[in-house]
């Protein structure tokens, strides 16, 4: 039991980015539009707050104001980019998979060339001190989750404006009917999500390692996308399992100090959750959850 | 006016051209934005191509050959997702197919029988072989459970990853980053080509890689299978009420997608490499494959110059370095790429309004 206190901070580390994340591509593929950019979003996001820190902390500002500003230029980067997403998919009708595909690709470039410019490496510099734990042990980007997922919920099941945003993932063309702006309302919904992952990917590096490099995300927005589908696209659901996911990740640290589990390589513990993924989409598969519209842009007046 | 630029919208060949050269231009912009010399790019670029060096005037065909080499992986990616594509799917999975093959190749490689030709040539059918299943049960899960595969093959990306390092950490003095060199009996090398081009490490490989473009182009375009195929990706329901097995389309399509991702992966091994690695973390032909096939339009032909482009790019990273360009900028342009292919759709949208126009103007509407 005490083991599993001990573990507690360290699951919710992992888990806080991911759960960011993943409440930004279900809000994203709630109002219709699918966001395989995710992974690429962090990535900006995290090679942003990264930069931003290390260059304020060498300017001798405040150790909390520079890491407040550094998690809202990761925020506000996300942000940015994801709106090349949203043009191409809500404006120009692309392939969403495509220019979601195309985002990635552009992250991994864009983020170590930066890099290079900034501090001549393909990484950023080491920055002195990250985000600190409090009392408990707990980051506070686990407690940045929490807030992002009841708002999510209060925002998409309490206000008339989640409601439209819902409609517009299931009926785009009903919506539309009753006065709702679907491509607007789908914009805020892409920028929820390139916001949050830009959000997620700046925690990622601030309380997980001390610099950013192309392995920093390492496949974290890719689990968040799972996470929305296996939690079936609702609050509760996405945060379940982006715990079980976090949790199977923290394992593979944790076995190292149990001596029944040493035997075992280190790789067994960082293939589960991908397969605890796998076997739950197999085991929930049946009846489709996932927002009828999601992934087809809207045409106002076709159909 | 208005013929001319129809015809550009509705020739794919066209839109590929024009959505690289896009790509190249934002990528230009770029490298003179942040006080580079973009002529350094394209000479790096250039030498890649031709071999020839224009800041000194020496002539090294040995860069040609690496261009091809690095091409073959990224064709055979770019095949591979390319013909999931064509029946409506989208295989992320190259990669995960690709690291199970080079995975396979490298265990036979170390533990196969050590005889003349035969020992190659079993490593490389291992590695078409798993990576037909690795890709088969993605086409499984999908027909028989509706796991999107997008999100399926990104999983399987990962599981490959991680079971590739357990596998090879077992193999025959295996360290952390790699294991005993491979017996000559598993190498593709080409002497020939070693000879003619300064000892490059073009080989065999690059016939194995015609042979699949070839396949690709029968299947798809000479055989009912390939038929079925694509009148699936075309209209799911439309092929089903037409008595076309969609389940078993859809299997096979993706087997046979994930048989090319896990040819690359032998190849890759064997040829480039004389010992097998323990990979840190992905190559990322499976993905980049994914960008090959969207500019190649998902045909033989198309894939293939894309492939070569790509390879050019990447051959031309380490010249590009040594003149003080980033060399992530050709990751850069590789992405923009993909982002102007997605907007597509955008042009099609322009035409419709031309024709909107025209349509009003002859109705006489104002």
């Amino acid at each position: 039991m005490n083991m599993i206190i001990g573990m507690l901070p360290s699951v919710l580390m992992i888990v806080a980015p991911i759960l960011i994340t993943a409440i930004g591509g279900m809000i994203c593929e709630k109002s219709g539009v699918v966001n395989i950019a995710l992974e690429g979003l962090m990535a900006i996001g995290a090679c942003t707050a990264a930069a931003a820190h290390v260059l304020m902390e060498g300017s001798g500002m405040n150790h909390s104001l520079s890491l407040f500003l550094a998690l809202s230029m990761g925020f506000l980067t996300g942000g940015l980019f994801s709106l090349v997403h949203a043009a191409a998919a809500i404006n120009l009708n692309a392939d969403q998979t495509i220019s979601g595909t195309g985002i990635n690709l552009l992250a991994n470039g864009v983020t170590i060339f930066a890099s290079q410019i900034l501090f001549s490496s393909d990484r950023t510099r080491e920055f002195r001190m990250g985000m600190q734990t409090d009392v408990l042990g707990i980051y506070p980007t686990a407690y940045i989750a929490l807030v992002v997922v009841i708002l999510s919920w209060f925002i998409l099941y309490k206000l008339p404006f989640g409601m439209h945003l819902r409609a517009c993932g299931e009926h785009p063309g009903a919506a539309e009917s009753v006065g709702i702006n679907v491509k607007r309302m789908r914009y805020w919904a892409v920028i929820a999500s390139g916001v949050l992952a830009g959000l997620a990917g700046g925690c990622v590096v601030l309380t997980q390692t001390i610099q950013y490099t192309s392995n920093t995300i390492n496949g974290r927005g890719f689990i968040a996308l799972a996470a929305v589908s296996f939690g079936r696209w609702r609050p509760l659901g996405v945060a379940g399992a982006a715990l079980l996911f976090g949790t199977a990740q923290a394992f593979s640290i944790i076995a190292n100090n149990i001596p029944a589990l040493r035997v075992l390589p280190t790789e067994v513990f960082n293939i589960l959750p991908y397969v605890v993924t796998l076997a739950a989409l197999v085991l929930f598969s049946g009846k489709n959850y996932a927002p009828a519209a999601a992934g087809t842009p809207y045409e106002k007046g076709a159909s | 006016m208005t013929t001319t630029k129809k015809r550009l919208v509705d020739n794919d060949g066209a839109v590929s051209v024009l959505v690289v050269l896009m790509g190249f231009l934002v990528g230009t912009i770029l490298v003179a934005l942040v006080g580079k010399n973009p002529l350094n790019m394209y000479k790096a670029l250039f030498q890649a191509l031709s071999g020839y060096n224009i800041d000194n005037g020496r002539m090294n065909v040995r860069y040609i050959a690496e261009t091809l080499n690095y091409s073959v992986p990224f064709i055979l990616c770019g095949l591979s997702m390319g013909f999931a594509k064509r029946v409506g799917l989208f295989n992320i999975g190259g990669e995960g197919q690709y690291i199970m093959g080079l995975t396979l190749a490298q265990t036979v490689a170390l533990l196969g029988p050590q005889v003349v030709v035969l020992h190659w040539i079993l490593a490389i059918l291992s590695a078409i072989v798993i990576g037909a299943l690795w890709g088969g049960v993605v086409g499984l899960l999908k027909a028989k459970y509706e796991v999107s595969e997008v999100v399926s093959t990104i999983m399987l990306n990962y599981v490959a990853l991680y079971l590739s390092r357990i596998i090879c950490l077992q193999l025959p003095g295996a360290t952390t980053y790699k294991t005993a060199n491979f017996p000559t009996t598993a190498l593709i090398e080409n002497r020939f080509f070693q000879t003619i081009t300064h000892n490059s490490l073009l080989n065999n490989g690059i016939f194995m890689m015609v042979a699949a473009v070839l396949l690709f182009w029968y299947i798809m375009e000479k055989t009912s299978l390939g038929y079925g195929m694509r009148a699936t990706g075309f209209n799911k329901d439309a092929a089903r009420a037409s008595g076309i097995p969609v389940v078993k389309s859809i299997s096979i399509s993706m087997a046979i997608s994930g048989a090319f991702a896990g040819l690359a992966g032998g190849i890759v091994a064997l040829g480039s490499f004389k010992y097998g690695r323990v990979l840190a973390g992905m190559d990322n032909y499976g993905f980049d494959g994914i960008a090959v096939a969207l500019v190649g339009n998902c045909t033989a032909l198309g894939t293939t110059l894309a492939g070569l482009l790509f390879g050019l790019l990447k051959n031309a990273q380490a010249l590009m370095q040594g003149k003080q360009i980033p060399k992530e900028i050709t990751f850069i342009i590789q992405g923009l790429i993909v982002i102007f292919i997605a907007l597509r759709s955008a042009l099609k949208l322009y035409q419709e309004y031309l024709d909107k126009r025209q349509l009003q103007k002859e109705v006489g509407v104002k």
